[in-house]
């Protein structure tokens, strides 16, 4: 028989429960992905007062004010920017990063792609619900084709990104996706994503019930996080509608890892290594002005 | 060792350095160690040099994707407790009004560099403007303060730019450095040996116990303790306004009461904050106003016009922002005339106008690239001085 010697999982430690009720709407699923994120902190036993947590604007981008420790809810786009500089100025700090589908493919795509090539270490976790949730419900660089939003009244008519691809492509050392259906399977992507020392693009797919799932008659909460069941999540919402919506189906799991050098270690030892050698070359100077 | 070497060995501090190079030399004096930028004509020096310099004091160097992930990245390593610094010129100052207006609003010190240089748009990268003036102080959205110093020799970009890191500091605020193209690519030789030591001033960090602690509880002289990560406090900082507790609220008395504060906090602290200079301005009749090359063409314009039996002054802000209203209208009391030469189509002159009420305000408006030049200023101010010295014989 297997001993858990951790202490259990209690959310509530983690969460600045004055803050309570939470502003998400029933059957949202960012919630759960909190969890897991919080659930992959307890079990690596990262101090609160260590944690970083910085996220931009949009439904994701509120959960950083849910989180007891130092929170950073930053400009529309940015918080890979913003994580960039506090991570390389506090490499003790664990910096994560919460972001959105429009926060960080569309208005704050450079920061990603650039995050991705640097390889500093932070743990990037991309809520993915398809939609401009905070704003109504407009179209997004993942809603996927043919979808119904606010500014899409034809159905969407642009193909979506696929975030994970896209992160590899930019050299991202770690990359993974997971669905919020499988909560266990994605505390334990994000763990391993927290573990990376580099950076980690963690792509959550969740469900958008009342504003993405209503105007798509996608059922209820319940049944929409089943559909995710599949692990491809695009390719399963197919039967729901005639139009097939993407043609390639989208894996979970952990889909890149290598081993590249962490940028801000890099950047130190290169300074480590100057800084010895000028100071040798003063010592000789000194020498040879006595001789 | 002839007497030559002997001389210069005790002047190991005169250099023959940049206004850029200078902006380099002391933000690592004032003790900042982290930069990040993006290229962009005239001040990509100040990010050459940071390159090399911060790795040997242990400071972190790093170009960014753009504009607005410099400013960005800047403003997170001074959220994690490190002083903090970003260069750029026009199109580049643009882009980063959104976040200027975060670190005003969030009250996270740190120092942003701005060349001017011609506009509007890409304008002209590699001459000189003063079309920044206005934008330095209302750039982003929104109501919030700004303190902006406008040095005007390469000595002084190296004195203003420390004093942008204590003023960052100690009031909790982003600090604008707004100088020309002309200073900023200008070589001079500079004595640093009597340069000010740096006090290294520190933002007010938070102490006491946490659950005490507010992040935007002010003090008397309305500037609330900051807190550094990994000291336990644990606070959250965002750009949505904010109560006390630092978390949103769109109460319109707490609103009244946390943004009134930080609209008032530098009026509290004027008179450590303006600073000024000024030159012959007892017995002016005519009192120059300007900033950068402009004031430098000015101070040469007064010892023409004075040749010429034209007593001319300069009044010139270094404190750019907030305004030294009160040390204007002293050194023109007694003036019957003022002008304002700047590289703009009308900025300062605006400002001027409106702290000196019916007082005959004139202007040298240039936008085309071509720094104002003594003689057109000693000119302008000899007909002023006339003009208005007829219409005082008339009455």
């Amino acid at each position: 028989m297997i001993v858990d010697s951790a202490p259990a999982f209690d959310v509530r430690e983690y969460l600045r429960m004055q803050m309570m009720p939470h502003f998400l709407c029933p059957g949202c699923g960012h919630g759960i992905a909190l969890r897991a994120l919080l659930w992959a902190i307890h079990e690596l036993g990262i101090e609160k007062d260590k944690l970083a947590v910085v996220s931009g604007i949009g439904c994701a981008g509120r959960l950083s004010a849910y989180i007891d420790a130092n929170t950073f809810h930053v400009t529309h786009g940015r918080p890979l920017a913003y994580a960039t500089g506090l991570a390389l100025a506090r490499p003790d700090l664990h910096v994560v990063v919460i972001t959105g589908d429009g926060d960080c493919l569309a208005i704050g795509g450079n920061h990603l792609i650039h995050a991705c090539r640097r390889n500093l270490k932070l743990t990037c976790l991309m809520l993915n619900n398809e939609v401009y949730g905070m704003t109504g419900g407009q179209v997004s660089p993942t809603t996927s084709e043919m979808r119904l939003t606010t500014t899409t009244p034809l159905g969407n008519s642009e193909p979506n990104f696929d975030a994970c691809a896209l992160a590899a492509a930019a050299g991202a050392s770690f990359v993974g996706r997971e669905v919020t259906h499988h909560v266990p399977k994605l505390k334990e992507l994000i763990r391993a994503g927290l573990e990376h020392p580099g950076f980690a693009f963690i792509e959550v797919l969740t469900d958008c019930t009342e504003i993405f799932g209503r105007k798509n008659e996608l059922g209820s909460s319940a049944e929409m996080v089943l559909r995710q069941k599949s692990d491809l999540r695009p390719s399963a919402y197919r039967d729901t509608v005639d139009t097939p919506f993407r043609s390639n189906d989208l894996p979970t799991g952990i889909l890149t890892k290598t081993g590249r050098p962490e940028y801000g270690t890099a950047y130190r030892k290169a300074a480590a290594v100057q800084r010895a050698n000028k100071a040798a070359k003063g010592a000789a100077g000194a020498d040879k002005g006595k001789a | 060792m002839n007497a030559i070497d002997k001389g210069l060995a005790h002047k190991g501090s005169v250099r023959l350095i940049s206004g850029n190079h200078a902006c380099a030399l002391g933000a690592v004096a004032a003790g900042c160690r982290f930069f990040a930028g993006y290229p962009i004509t005239p001040s990509s020096e100040v990010a050459e040099r940071l390159s090399r310099l911060l790795p040997e004091v242990d400071g972190v160097f790093v170009q960014m994707e753009d504009e607005i992930a410099s400013i960005a990245a800047v403003i997170g390593a001074s959220m994690g407790g490190v002083k903090a610094l970003t260069a750029t010129s026009g199109p580049g100052f643009s882009l980063k009004q959104e976040n200027i207006g975060y670190a005003a609003g969030a009250e996270i010190p740190c120092v942003i560099v701005n060349v001017m240089r011609g506009g509007p748009s890409t304008g002209m990268p590699t001459r000189p403007a003063q079309g920044d003036i206005m934008q330095s102080r209302w750039g982003s959205h929104g109501d919030y303060p700004m303190i902006v110093l406008a040095p005007a020799s390469v000595r002084e970009i190296y004195d203003e730019t420390i004093r942008a890191f204590e003023l960052a500091e100690t009031y909790r605020t982003p600090v604008i450095l707004l100088y020309d193209q002309v200073i900023a690519q200008l070589t001079e030789t500079v004595d640093l040996g009597d340069a000010k030591k740096p006090a290294n001033v520190e933002r007010r960090w938070a102490s006491g116990p946490s659950e005490a602690y507010q992040p935007y509880a002010a003090n008397e002289d309305g500037i609330p303790a900051m807190s550094r990560p990994g000291n336990g406090y644990r606070v959250h900082t965002t750009g949505l306004n904010h109560a006390e507790n630092g978390f949103p609220t769109q109460d319109p008395e707490a609103v009244t009461r946390n943004l009134g504060r930080l609209l008032t906090k530098f009026d509290r602290n004027r008179g450590k904050i303006d600073s000024w200079e000024t030159v012959a301005c007892d017995d002016a009749d005519v009192v120059i106003v300007t900033i950068g090359i402009s004031a430098r063409a000015a101070t040469r314009a007064i010892e023409i016009c004075r040749a010429r039996g034209v007593r001319a002054g300069l009044f010139r802000p270094i404190t750019l922002w907030p305004f030294p209203e009160k040390a204007l209208l002293d050194a023109t009391a007694k003036a019957r005339a003022v002008l304002v030469p700047e590289m703009n189509a009308g900025q300062l002159s605006l400002e001027v106008e409106r702290i000196l009420g019916g007082k005959q305000v004139d202007a040298i408006h240039r936008f085309n690239g071509e720094p104002i030049t003594p003689a057109e200023i000693a000119d302008r101010v000899e007909s002023l001085a006339k003009a208005t010295m007829t219409k005082g014989k008339k009455k």
